[in-house]
């Protein structure tokens, strides 16, 4: 599964750089998108996957002998979280460059 | 005076209320004047104060929410981190002030200085983070204010700007969050002190010296490091000239902290193989960025450019990795944001007499503002490390070190961009000062008058000036402190201990 998921970010962070450097603002954000999963199931393997049980400890007191580590999922909901707001002011900010200098794509941002 | 150990919390809760008052206050200018620079004023007695009990008691540990080291969230401050901590105070009291004036009325309603002071605090969380995670959420929390303060105002240029200083800075993000997965995968573990123990007990691992490249990258981009730095001088001359001086200081400066506290004290294990390229990209740095101002004709893109330049000595000093070399860094650092701070703020002033700052459309100021002149002429001679200003003691202790270390090489790169970096000063002064006025102003006012009318523009470039005199004819506390600093840096232990408690 681990081995699946590897060449799965790979991927990820493959199309993603490939729509970073497209020239159409849309692509772009979707690029950011795209790139900000990939760092996030890239944590998410980092931190080994672990089926079956959750971090807890059981009604008896005893402690699950094999459970799935809770940090790497807290950091993917905070880099996720941050990942949204920065999605949110980019795509805003393609919308003014559309509205106010009408730049359309990369380009334009030369002249 | 004794402060608690919580008491590093300050330097985030202050600006953090700051901040939230001003918002309430969005509509009434005066209010939020009053707020925001009595906020200042509070954030830089907290910071005076908390370098003295750092000094005194050593290194500061705070575990939030009771959570034993390892485990929950950490904020440290050593000596390093509370020199960075005041003197970002000092730069933002300053700002303040010189913002009440320069920012327009509609800006301030939008909320100037709500987002200033949310930048502070994501700096000032940056520099005392004990944990890595911790420290990739306070990036965000100043690159997110710093879009917006960038892209105040919606001018063409200053979008333009933002685009490419934002989609740099993502990537820098994503690139720090796959070292963050990679140190997590290695060490179970994201606590900078117990990441370094783990570092030190498993020096064989090949994957920490990738993590460490993960890491470089990143805050090679947040520092403007060669071959990355092509956001600076396409962002930074864009937006109003208080947000550009706060930038020009801070911001660069945040990457250049993590990387020597990353270089310090977790990487070390292969020093011939990271610093060495530490090494050659602050060469490149300097020599590169020196070489950028010097094709520029405009006062705020040469500036933007000596930045960068300014940059490599200082990752120079953690690169050599020797106590005096690290101590030369951050005297350099430390001198660096008061110069550069002034220098954009006198660009500032010249702007508000000329109303440009593109040097062939400036000229004759030396002879109908010879004070402004001066000012101008002592933060530029500092730049370029003349002595007696502030900017010649560090370089003095970086080619010292140098020669300690045997990099003849890099020696002479430093040398000759100290001579090329006065060479451009030199050509911003003969254009805009000596050469003849291009055309006849006819609104221009006295000296004296236009520094009394601009007050809450001139007093902070005044103080920051009799700094940098003061530093560079009284430069032993300052040396002091930084000797200090680079100590504590040399010998992690310290830190270690008293973090992990063990």
């Amino acid at each position: 599964m681990e081995f699946f998921l590897s060449i799965f970010v790979g991927l990820l962070f493959a199309a993603g750089i490939y729509l970073l450097l497209h020239r159409d603002f849309v692509k772009l954000v979707i690029g950011i998108v795209i790139i900000g999963n990939a760092t996030a199931l890239f944590i998410f393997v980092a931190g080994r996957i672990v089926r079956q049980a959750g971090p807890f400890i059981k009604e008896d007191g005893s402690v699950p002998e094999s459970f799935a580590d809770p940090v790497p999922q807290a950091l993917i909901l905070t880099a996720l979280v941050i990942g949204f707001g920065i999605q949110a002011f980019a795509l805003l900010l393609f919308k003014k460059l559309y509205d106010v200098p009408k730049i359309h794509q990369v380009d334009d941002l030369k002249k | 005076m004794q402060l608690t150990e919580a008491s590093i919390l300050l330097p985030l809760i202050l600006p953090f209320l700051t901040a939230t008052i001003c918002l309430f206050f969005n509509r009434s200018k005066k209010a939020q004047h009053f707020i925001s620079i009595a906020g200042a004023c509070l954030l830089l007695i907290t910071a005076f104060f908390l370098l003295e009990s750092v000094k005194e008691n050593g290194i500061m540990v705070t575990q939030i929410g009771g959570w034993e080291a390892p485990f929950g969230i950490t904020m440290v401050m050593d000596i390093f981190s509370a020199i960075m901590v005041l003197v970002t105070a000092f730069v933002g009291l300053m700002v303040n002030i010189y913002a009440l004036q320069n920012i327009k009325k509609e800006k301030k309603q939008f909320g100037f200085f709500v987002f200033f002071h949310f930048l502070i605090m994501g700096v000032n969380g940056a520099f005392t983070a004990g944990d890595i995670f911790n420290l990739y959420v306070w990036f965000e929390i100043l690159l997110i204010a710093s879009f917006i303060l960038l892209a105040l105002g919606n001018g063409k240029e200053q979008l333009i700007g933002t685009v490419k200083y934002m989609l740099l800075s993502f990537i820098a993000s994503a690139f720090l969050l796959v070292g963050v997965g990679i140190i997590y995968g290695i060490s179970g573990s994201l606590n900078m002190a117990n990441v370094a123990v783990f570092c030190r007990e498993n020096p064989d691992n090949p994957l920490i010296t990738v993590a460490a490249i993960f890491f470089l990258l990143p805050f090679g981009i947040k520092a403007a490091l060669f071959p990355m730095y092509f956001w600076l001088p396409a962002s930074y001359p864009t937006p109003d000239i208080s947000v550009t001086a706060f930038f020009s200081g801070l911001l660069t400066k945040v990457g250049v902290y993590a990387l020597i506290r990353f270089f310090t004290l977790i990487f070390v294990q292969d020093i011939a193989y990271t610093h060495t390229i530490l090494l050659i990209a602050a060469a490149f740095t300097m020599f590169s960025g020196v070489l950028g101002a010097l094709s520029r004709n405009s006062m705020r893109k040469v500036l933007s450019f000596h930045i960068i330049s300014q940059i490599g000595y200082m990752i120079l000093g953690l690169a050599l990795f020797t106590p005096l070399a690290l101590a030369g860094a951050i005297f350099y650092m430390v001198q660096h944001i008061l110069v550069k701070t002034n220098l954009f703020m006198i660009t500032g002033l010249v702007e508000k007499i000329k109303g440009t700052s593109v040097l062939k459309n400036i000229g004759g100021l030396y002879k109908s503002y010879p004070f402004v002149s001066l000012l101008f002429f002592i933060a530029a001679l500092s730049l370029a490390g003349i002595p007696p200003f502030s900017g010649f003691w560090p370089k003095f202790l970086l080619i010292k070190a140098g020669f300690e270390a045997k990099e003849y090489w890099v020696i002479a790169i430093g040398i000759v961009t100290g001579l090329l970096t006065l060479f451009s000063m030199t050509k911003i002064w003969v254009y805009a000062f000596w050469e003849k006025e291009k055309k006849e102003n006819e609104n221009e006012l006295l000296e004296s008058i236009f520094i009394q009318r601009n007050w809450r523009m001139t007093v902070p470039v005044i103080t920051i000036t009799v700094m940098i005199i003061g530093i560079g004819f009284y430069s032993m506390p300052l040396m002091k402190y930084a000797s200090l600093a680079a100590e504590q840096l040399m010998n992690p232990s310290l830190y270690i201990q008293k973090v992990l408690g063990k």
